[in-house]
């Protein structure tokens, strides 16, 4: 067991029991501030295993983003104080699957393993990432961004009432007399 | 470094973000247990990157990186509809959404008329 093994430990222990409180606490916005020690416990691993610039986006973008979203969401919807009783649905059988899954990847993987050592590679700084991604994975990369902006564009789209919902908007008929004539005008210039 | 200790973290919280799928009701705590599935992947990558020596030198770590652009994508997308959900619908219980359903306007003003 060197410095490094004890971390890694540590570290997982933290970001397990806060996972285990993510899906079994029964305060909402706990569920939320739980997973921000699970994803940091994770970028504390992250770092461990001298993957440091992933360490940091995980940090930026999970911490920082994704879970302000969530509690963003949490805050919007339905924010009690104090727990809710109906959170759950009664299920042994998603504790039966959970388990498995879980229990039956770590054995895998244990066997897979054993207690056996290997040497931290050079640290995965922005420098030698950034070449690989430039260099390597340069497709991928381009079309996780088109991905993005589909993303973006379809949570717009989504989260606009007044687009994208023809049969409703005839019906309703509020405020689109002034699209045709728009449209109209810029066919008659045409 | 031991890589099995990672190795069995991830694991073991890639079960529990399997049981909090399969057991919550509220779709936000659906996503949040999604989320943890996508990191216990993400801590696969990493750690797989340390013990395997591949021919092109981290790219663990980059598959990390496009696992967590995914990830920011994917929550995105979900919480548009979450929202859009609880505004037709006044609540998140995924119990609750009918799979067989006519589209919106239609099911606004049966809605109306059953209750």
């Amino acid at each position: 067991m060197t410095g490094a093994d004890v971390l890694l430990l540590a570290l997982g222990a933290v970001a397990v029991g806060a996972g285990a409180l993510v899906v079994g606490t029964r305060h909402l916005v706990r569920a939320g501030l739980w997973l921000v020690v699970c994803l940091g416990a994770l970028a504390g691993d992250y770092l461990v295993l001298s993957a440091e610039l992933v360490a940091w986006v995980q940090v930026l973008i999970y911490v920082g983003a994704v879970v302000v979203l969530l509690l963003f969401a949490v805050m919007l919807t339905r924010a009690p104080i104090g727990p809710s009783d109906d959170l759950d649905r009664p299920g042994w059988p998603a504790a039966l699957i959970g388990a498995g899954s879980g229990l039956g990847l770590a054995v895998l993987l244990v066997d897979a393993f054993r207690w056996s050592r290997v040497e931290l590679p050079a640290a995965g700084t922005a420098e030698r990432l950034g070449e690989q991604v430039f260099r390597s994975w340069v497709l991928p990369f381009e079309v996780l961004s088109v991905l993005l902006l589909a993303a973006l564009v379809g949570a717009i789209v989504l989260s606009r009432p007044d687009i994208g919902r023809p049969a409703a908007k005839a019906a309703a008929g509020a405020v689109e007399p002034a699209r045709p004539v728009v449209a109209a005008d810029e066919g008659g210039r045409a | 470094m031991r890589p099995v200790i990672p190795y069995v973290t991830a694991a073991l919280l890639f079960g529990l973000g399997v049981y909090g799928v399969l057991r919550r009701r509220n779709a936000v705590l659906v996503l949040m247990a999604v989320e943890l599935m996508l990191n216990a992947v993400n801590l696969i990558l990493v750690t797989a990157d340390t013990t395997v020596r591949a021919a092109l030198p981290h790219s663990g770590q980059v598959f990390a990186l496009f696992v967590i652009v995914l990830a920011a994508a994917e929550i995105g997308v979900g919480l548009a509809i979450v929202l859009q959900l609880y505004r037709l619908r006044a609540s998140v219980t995924v119990d609750d959404v009918p799979l067989t359903e006519a589209p919106v306007g239609v099911a606004a003003d049966r809605g109306e008329g059953a209750t």
